[in-house]
């Protein structure tokens, strides 16, 4: 090891243009660097800043979607190979449109940021929360026993229902959010796209009976209901059998 | 051309059924054969690792396993058996009961075989086990394409459907092709997918972007020369070729190649 810093040649240093990197970091907060200025710790922390910055959502400072995406391409590899549960959660807020139209851009952001604030107060350290979208969020929850994850997606839905937001104005207001969830499949080879349909399809599912609910995919997916078997033997051939 | 056989990459797929009893593992090596003849270079992967009996279907006595080349006793190659109906098999030897669970090693060593037949064959046939298990489910991950076999019974039905409920949700697959077997009547077998598209229309599909498409391959009828065949232990293709059964697998092997 080097004890003392390197530096890098003043001629490759000289280079570099790094005015828009720094006025970034600097408007974003992170203008902090260590090191000597010009010296290889001094750009490492550079990089390492706008890794973050560029990982992270501005308005809220979660994950932002390339992170979420490279999270749970990484988090579906794993599930195949180790077999942990790992539950995803999709979340929206609800009637999202009508809080901007009645309060104004403004208040939709505080909206975002005060439910960005609940998810990450409710989750544990490992979870990665992400804004996927305008109104969207994602949860990646590794190692969560299926028997949690109900429990796990409620406490989410009621700490956002249970918060005031306090308004420019002086206005509390509240809003709620619909979640959807699904679990990885283990062993198994597929793709973070199936995993995320999954958790999209119960999303759906949570705000077609009435939003402000959590949906997640039964399990096992391998029983057959009643219903399904009415329709199954819902054929002439089938007459003799089931007599 | 050389650069056609570099790149020849099998065609792998599996042959599943939720039900066990249905017929899978016959029609595997039934298959196979009429594959084979229409010009395929074909693998039966026996993958069923907890109740191995393609051998005796087959009449084969393997001395080399899977096992043994799980073990590291043997090598791959030296596994690979061809049988005398123009395709090769891999048994999994019933000395296999302790890979009926699923751990990251047979994991491994399955996926680490597959990989190795892929380029030497045009057609990899896995005949994975009876049920819904995290091993068939893992077996079917890895084959390109699935076939599902049922029998006009519901339980097999039951049993098909479960299998393609769990394979649409789980592995996304929207393409499923279907064998019915044992149909007593003509068109029974057309009647069975109708009845399991029309549930998976229902119940499976709504909600997803891409609807699960069920792909019918074929029936085959009950018939008394597959009894005599499966009794005399060999391959229906080979001793009764001119049976409605065996004309019923190759038009099945037919489609499949489309």
């Amino acid at each position: 090891m080097n004890s003392k810093p390197s530096f890098l040649q003043p001629t490759a240093l000289d280079a570099l243009r790094l005015e828009q990197a720094m006025s970034l970091l600097t408007q974003s907060g992170q203008g902090q660097l260590t090191g000597a200025e010009g010296s290889t710790p001094w750009l490492q922390s550079l990089i390492d800043a706008l890794c973050d910055l560029s990982s992270r959502d501005g308005l809220t400072g979660l994950a932002n979607r390339r992170n979420f995406e490279n999270a749970i391409a990484r988090e579906s590899d794993r599930v195949a190979r180790s077999g942990e549960p790992a539950l995803l959660l999709m979340l929206d807020i609800d009637h999202f449109k009508r809080i901007n139209d009645h309060h104004g851009h403004v208040a939709g952001d505080l909206v975002i940021k005060a439910v960005a604030d609940a998810l990450n107060a409710t989750v544990r350290p490992m979870d990665l929360v992400a804004r996927i979208g305008g109104e969207e969020f994602a949860i990646i929850l590794p190692n969560c026993p299926p028997a949690f994850g109900a429990a796990v997606a409620e406490r989410i839905r009621a700490r956002v229902e249970g918060q005031g937001i306090p308004l420019l104005s002086g206005q509390q207001m509240g809003c709620t959010i619909s979640i959807g969830g699904a679990y990885a499949p283990q062993w198994v080879r597929s793709t973070p796209a199936v995993w995320m349909e999954r958790a999209d399809l119960q999303l759906y599912r949570a705000k077609s009976e009435g939003r402000n609910r959590t949906c997640l995919e039964p399990t096992p997916v391998s029983v057959v209901s009643a219903e399904e078997k009415g329709l199954l033997f819902a054929s002439s051939i089938f007459g003799e059998d089931l007599s | 051309m050389i650069t056609a056989n570099a790149a020849r990459r099998a065609r792998i797929t599996a042959i599943t059924s939720g039900k066990g009893g249905v017929g899978k593992t016959f029609l595997s090596a039934n298959l196979a054969s009429a594959l084979a003849r229409q010009g395929e270079k074909v693998l039966v992967l026996d993958a069923d690792l907890g109740l191995a009996n393609l051998d005796v279907v087959l009449n084969l006595f393997p001395k080399i396993t899977l096992h043994d080349v799980f073990t590291g006793k043997n090598t791959l190659e030296q596994a690979i058996l061809e049988t005398p109906y123009g395709f090769s098999v891999l048994l999994a030897g019933s000395g296999m009961v302790e890979y009926s669970r699923l751990t990251p090693e047979v994991r491994e060593q399955l996926v680490a075989v597959v990989e190795k037949v892929v380029p030497r064959f045009d057609r990899i046939l896995l005949d994975t086990g009876a049920g819904i298990s995290d091993v068939v489910l893992y077996t079917v991950s890895l084959a390109d394409e699935v076939l599902i076999v049922a029998t006009p019974e519901p339980t097999s039905l039951t049993d098909a459907y479960a299998t393609i409920k769990v394979l649409a949700t789980t592995q996304g697959r929207r393409d499923i092709r279907v064998l019915v077997n044992q149909v007593s009547k003509p068109g029974e077998g057309r009647i069975i997918r109708g009845q399991l598209q029309q549930v998976v229309d229902r119940f499976v599909s709504p909600g997803l972007e891409v609807p699960v498409k069920l792909e019918f391959v074929g029936e085959v009828p009950i018939d008394p020369a597959v009894r005599e065949a499966v009794k005399k232990r060999q391959l229906l293709l080979d001793c009764l070729p001119g049976s409605a059964a065996a004309q019923a697998v190759i038009a099945a092997a037919t489609r499949l190649r489309a």
